[in-house]
């Protein structure tokens, strides 16, 4: 009588797994980020997976108003030219020094017109002024507005093929980082060139940085140079966050 | 009314005596949720050296007054800013600073490390809250009774515990009334709110399902009752391994190991 109990107790503990399993495989059919064998990356992944799954894919982080702004310390980088830094961006530096008149970023990839924008070009796009939350992983947080062109806006334009899957993102500063389709495609994932109503601070990431708002701020990269559009995940090497240690996904 | 409460518990201690020890499932989740919470304990303390400073609200930084400042890692001496420039025209503006330090920060794999015993905690901790409700362990021993919650026994309870005067354990669930009440608060109050005050932090979940942060007051607050938590489930821990000693270390440990004397 009892083994019978344990039987059936068993037999739900493993039908309830396999069920949970085959859903998160349906809901995420195409290839998850590599997980290099390590432990940490396994759950990273896993939490990636449950995430796909479980919430609603097309909800908006929250949007404050104008009141809410608040202090917002620039952290890392804070000029890719310092002369103070190991390797400062020369290049960076006679961009600065022209206000960003010859900054362009330029699109490649798997998109049908690959091509590079100014800032002018990118301000002519139609624009989204939003007032959200940056969290960083530190555990501070700080409420700013930014203005700038939906993302999705910029890889219409470019024509993004069907195979494309991830976007890659360059610095100036040398981060390399993606994001996968859902987030490039946000409505709130935008270039932002504007800060509290102001174009978007040396230290904050001028001229133009990404937002990713349903992530730590660490997604949101500053200082923008180069987008990619490619089919593989790509960890952005030696410069990206994996190799130094740091978690791809990070929505929690 | 405390005699026949006494009584009925002397006779189910020694009804239960043969049978004493923790049954499987209860052995096997008490280690997985101690080793997730211990694992958790250790990254979480490691997270909050990164940024040692609790809020209440939506937002809180360095360039914003905190509610409590803990003295641990070097960044609790949060100085080091420079190029402070008001956003807007009035004396009232919020501000932007560049940190001119580096910080201590091992979030890097302190995270992870969190969120992976985090998953241990959620799946062992749901499985066992599911099979505490059907197989009426809840019910049995860790509610207290009704005619259990009168205040005179509870200061009875007390006064014994005051005196260190402690029941000598069973090894198995036969808890008493103080006991019970506190495993009762771990499992249904602390855990629950510590998961969720955790996950109300996440900025995925909260676009997701807004409600979570809102009801914990926002990220800051949610962070600090998440903080809260963790001391509440330490001094739990402390308490706990306090009474296993004072109980009789030995057996208590065989009950929650290998089981009692007579299981096969």
């Amino acid at each position: 009588m009892k083994n019978d109990a344990l039987i059936t107790r068993r037999q739900i503990l493993i039908g309830g797994l396999t069920t949970a399993g085959g859903l998160m495989l349906s809901g995420c059919s195409k290839q998850l980020p590599p997980t290099y064998g390590n432990i940490l990356r396994m759950a990273d992944t896993f939490t990636y997976a449950a995430h796909q799954v479980l919430l609603p894919g097309e909800s908006l982080a929250k949007e404050y108003s104008h009141k809410d702004i608040s202090s917002f310390p620039a952290t890392g980088t804070t000029n890719p030219c310092d002369p103070n830094l190991r390797k400062p961006n020369e290049t960076y530096a006679q961009l600065l020094k022209g206000n960003f008149a010859d900054w362009r970023l330029s699109i490649e990839g798997l998109v049908a017109r690959p091509g590079s924008y100014s800032l002018a070009d990118l301000k002519r796009l139609p624009s989204r002024t939003q007032i959200t939350k940056h969290v960083c992983e530190e555990g501070w947080s700080a409420i700013g507005e930014w203005t700038g062109v939906p993302l999705s806006r910029v890889l219409d334009a470019a024509g993004i093929l069907p195979s494309a899957r991830f976007v890659v993102f360059y610095s100036y500063d040398e981060w390399a980082d993606c994001i996968d389709m859902f987030d490039a495609l946000h409505p709130q994932t935008i270039l932002a060139y504007g800060m509290n109503g102001r174009d978007l601070p040396l230290p904050h990431g001028a001229p133009v940085r990404l937002r990713v708002e349903r992530q730590l701020g660490y997604k949101s990269m500053k200082y923008l140079e180069r987008i990619v559009v490619k089919e593989e995940f790509d960890d952005g090497g030696k410069n990206g966050n994996i190799q130094n240690g740091w978690a791809w996904y990070v929505g929690i | 009314m405390a005699q026949v409460v006494q009584a009925n518990l002397h006779s189910s201690t020694k009804a239960d005596s043969r049978t004493s020890g923790h049954t499987r499932w209860v052995r096997v989740s008490h280690w997985i949720i101690t080793a997730s919470f211990l694992t958790l304990a250790f990254t979480g303390v490691v997270i909050l050296m990164a940024h040692p400073r609790l809020y209440w609200g939506d937002v809180g930084n360095d360039l914003t007054p905190a509610l409590i400042e803990l003295p641990i890692s070097r960044n609790y001496k949060h100085g080091g800013w420079d190029k402070v420039e008001s956003f807007f025209q009035d004396a009232a503006s919020p501000v932007s600073a560049n940190r001119t330090y580096d910080i201590f920060n091992k979030n890097g794999w302190g995270r992870s490390l969190h969120f992976l015993a985090a998953w241990f905690l959620f799946a062992v901790g749901a499985i066992y809250l599911l099979t505490g409700v059907f197989t009426g362990h809840f019910r049995r021993h860790i509610v207290p009774r009704s005619s259990e919650l009168e205040p005179r026994l509870f200061l009875q309870d007390f006064r014994n515990h005051l005196r260190m005067k402690i029941r000598a354990s069973t090894g198995g669930p036969q808890y008493g009334l103080i006991q019970k009440c506190s495993y009762f608060a771990v499992v249904f109050l602390a855990l629950p709110l510590i998961v969720l005050s955790g996950l109300a932090m996440s900025p995925a979940i909260s676009a997701g399902y807004p409600i979570l942060q809102r009801t914990f007051g926002g990220f800051q607050s949610a962070r600090t009752i998440h903080f809260f938590a963790f001391v509440a489930l330490i001094v739990f821990l402390l308490v706990h391994v306090a009474m296993i000693i004072k109980s009789g270390f030995k057996r208590q440990m065989r009950g929650m190991t290998i089981g009692g004397r007579h299981e096969k």
